[in-house]
C-alpha cells in the first residue's frame, strides 16, 4: 500500500510535466492540424532559460518560472511566424517535415551554444528542499510545487479558453477557420496566441523538470516530448482536457511500471499504449471521430 | 452600396471568375443564380475576403475594399452566411451568436441584438444552451443567419440558404430573408433554387461558368424563356 501511494505521488508529479507539454501539442494541433515536433525543444529551451536565471542571476524559482515561460512564449510565436506561417496553405506533410527540421535546429543550435554537457541546477534551499514523511510515503516539497503550479496553470488555461474573447476566437478558429474569419476573427493573431500559450506551458514544464531532476542537456526534450505526444493522442489530440488526463495517465503508468516491474520497460510500455490507442480508438479518450467534410 | 467591377479570380491555373461586374443598391434584395460550379460561391468568398481577387475592384459605399482583410470588411458592415451554414458545432447556440458580435464592444447593443435574433428565430431562443451540432439543418440555418445578423451588417450575403432543407422550411427561411430586408438590411442572395430566389429579389444576375450572362429584375428573369428552360424546369 505504501509502495502504491508512493508511485501515485511520483506519477502525479511526472504526469504534470507530461500534461503541461501535451497541452501545447494538442492546442497547436487543434488550431492548425500540425504536430509541432519542435514543441519538445521549446520545453528544453525553457529549462535552459530557467537554469540561466537561477544560476547566473540568482533569481528565485517563481521569478525564474515566469521569465522562462515568457521566453518560450516569444520563441513559440517566432517559430510559428518564421517556419509554419509561410506553409499555411502547403501540404500537411511539408509543415510536418519543417517541424522536425525546426526541432533539430533548436537541439543542435543549443548544443553549439551551451555544449552537449549535462548541466545541473543549483541545489534547492529552504522549504523547497524539504521532504515530508507520512507513514512510509515520502512527499517532496518540489513534487507538491510541481502539481500545484500545473493545476494553477491548467485552471488559468481553462479560464482563458472558455471565458475570454481570444479564447473564444481560438475555439472558433480550431473548429472552422473560414467561418471564424467571417466573424471578423483575426486568424493569424489567434494562431500566434495559441503558440504563445502552448509554449509558455512547455517553458514551465522545462524549468520544473530542471529543478526536480536537477540535470538538463540539449537533447532532454526528445523523449518527454514523444511521451507527451502519446499523452495528447491518448486523450484525443486537439482536446484540451484530453491532454491533461492523458499526461497524468502516462505519468502514472510510467512510474508504476518502474516501481512494480522494471524501469527498463517504462518507455516501451508508453509506446505500446500509443499503438493500442491507435488501433482501438484512434480519436483518443475524449476525441470525437471526425468525418472529412465533403 | 456594393459595386463589383471586372472581378477576376483564379484557383491556380483555373480562371474561376472571368471579369464579373455587378451592383447591389441600398435596400435591395439582389440574387445571383446559376448552376453548380458557375462561380457563385467564389464570388461571395471573394467579396467577403476569404479569397483574393487576381484583378478588379470591390467597392463598398464607394470605398475600395479589394485589398482589405476579411476582418476589416466585417468591421465595415458586411456579413456572410456561408454555404453549408458552417455553425461552430461544438459550441452552444448562445456562444455562436456571441461570436457573430465578435468585433463589437457595445454590450448593451449586443444584448439588444441578441433579443432581436431570438424574436426573429424563436426556436433558437428555446435552444440557447444547446450545442449547435445537435440542431436540425433548418435550425442551423437560422443560427447561421442569426449569427451573421449579430454584427449589425449593412449588407448581408447569403450563400444557398435553402440547401438541404424541406420545402416548408425553405419558405420560412425566405420569409425571414424578406423581413430582414424590410428592417433595413441590403441583401445579396446566392441560390440554386432560382424560382424561390427570383420571387423575392428586386434584381437578379445569372452566372454561367465564371461569367454573368444575364441580368434584370426578378420578374423579368422569372418570365424569361431562357431562364425557365435552364433553371425553372420548363
Amino acid at each position: 500500500m505504501e509502495q502504491f501511494m508512493q508511485q501515485v505521488i511520483n506519477g502525479l508529479s511526472l504526469g504534470s510535466i507530461y500534461a503541461l507539454i501535451a497541452l501545447g501539442y494538442t492546442m497547436v494541433y487543434g488550431i492548425i492540424k500540425l504536430i509541432n515536433f519542435a514543441h519538445c525543444d521549446v520545453y528544453m529551451i525553457g529549462a535552459y532559460v530557467g537554469y540561466a536565471c537561477m544560476t547566473f542571476l540568482h533569481l528565485g524559482l517563481i521569478p525564474s518560472l515566469c521569465i522562462s515561460m515568457l521566453a518560450c512564449m516569444i520563441l513559440g510565436v517566432v517559430i510559428e511566424k518564421v517556419a509554419y506561417k509561410p506553409l499555411r496553405n502547403a501540404t500537411r506533410i511539408a509543415a510536418l517535415i519543417t517541424a522536425i527540421g525546426v526541432s533539430y535546429l533548436l537541439e543542435y543550435g543549443m548544443m553549439y551554444f551551451v555544449k552537449a554537457d549535462v548541466r545541473t541546477y543549483p541545489p534547492l534551499e529552504g522549504i523547497l528542499s524539504q521532504s515530508f514523511h507520512i507513514g512510509g510515503v515520502t512527499l517532496k516539497a518540489m513534487q507538491i510545487l510541481i502539481v500545484a503550479v500545473t493545476v494553477v496553470l491548467m485552471i488559468l488555461l481553462q479560464i482563458i479558453v472558455k471565458k475570454t474573447r481570444i479564447g473564444k476566437a481560438m475555439r472558433a478558429t480550431s473548429q472552422d477557420q473560414d467561418a471564424a474569419e467571417l466573424m471578423g476573427i483575426n486568424v493569424n493573431t489567434t494562431i500566434s496566441f495559441t503558440f504563445a500559450l502552448g509554449s509558455a506551458l512547455a517553458g514551465a514544464a522545462g524549468i520544473l523538470v530542471g529543478v526536480y531532476y536537477n540535470s538538463i542537456d540539449p537533447l532532454m526534450g526528445f523523449l518527454p516530448g514523444l511521451k507527451a505526444f502519446v499523452a495528447a493522442v491518448f486523450g484525443g489530440i486537439g482536446v484540451i482536457p484530453g491532454a491533461m488526463i492523458g499526461g497524468y495517465f502516462i505519468g502514472i503508468v510510467e512510474t508504476f511500471v518502474s516501481g512494480y516491474g522494471s524501469s527498463m520497460y517504462k518507455d516501451a510500455i508508453v509506446f505500446a499504449i500509443l499503438i493500442i490507442v491507435l488501433i482501438v480508438k484512434p480519436s483518443g479518450l475524449l476525441g470525437k471521430a471526425t468525418r472529412e467534410k465533403v | 452600396m456594393l459595386e463589383i467591377k471586372d472581378l477576376n479570380v483564379h484557383f491556380g491555373v483555373i480562371h474561376a471568375l472571368k471579369g464579373i461586374s455587378l451592383t447591389v443598391n441600398n435596400g435591395e434584395i439582389v440574387t445571383l443564380i446559376g448552376a453548380n460550379g458557375a462561380g457563385k460561391t467564389t464570388t461571395l468568398r471573394t467579396i467577403s475576403g476569404l479569397k483574393k481577387a487576381t484583378s478588379g475592384q470591390i467597392l463598398l459605399d464607394g470605398n475600395d475594399i479589394t485589398a482589405l482583410s476579411a476582418q476589416d470588411r466585417v468591421k465595415m458592415g458586411m456579413s456572410q452566411v456561408p454555404e453549408g451554414r458552417r455553425v461552430f458545432t461544438d459550441m452552444t447556440v448562445l456562444e455562436n451568436l456571441e461570436l457573430g458580435a465578435y468585433l463589437r464592444r457595445d454590450r448593451a447593443g449586443i444584448k439588444q441584438d441578441l433579443e432581436m435574433v431570438y424574436d426573429r428565430f424563436p426556436r433558437l431562443a428555446d435552444r440557447r444552451r444547446q450545442i449547435a451540432g445537435t440542431l436540425s439543418g433548418g435550425e442551423q440555418q437560422m443560427l447561421a443567419m442569426g449569427r451573421a445578423l449579430m454584427s449589425r451588417p449593412k449588407i448581408l450575403f447569403l450563400d444557398e440558404p435553402s440547401m438541404g432543407l424541406a420545402p416548408l422550411l425553405v419558405a420560412e427561411i425566405f420569409d425571414i430573408i424578406k423581413e430582414i430586408n424590410k428592417s433595413g438590411t441590403t441583401i445579396l442572395l446566392v441560390e440554386q433554387n432560382a424560382s424561390m430566389a427570383l420571387q423575392i429579389a428586386n434584381r437578379a444576375y445569372v452566372m454561367e461558368t465564371g461569367s454573368i450572362v444575364l441580368s434584370g429584375t426578378g420578374e423579368e428573369l422569372a418570365q424569361s424563356d431562357d431562364i425557365k428552360k435552364a433553371y425553372l424546369g420548363g
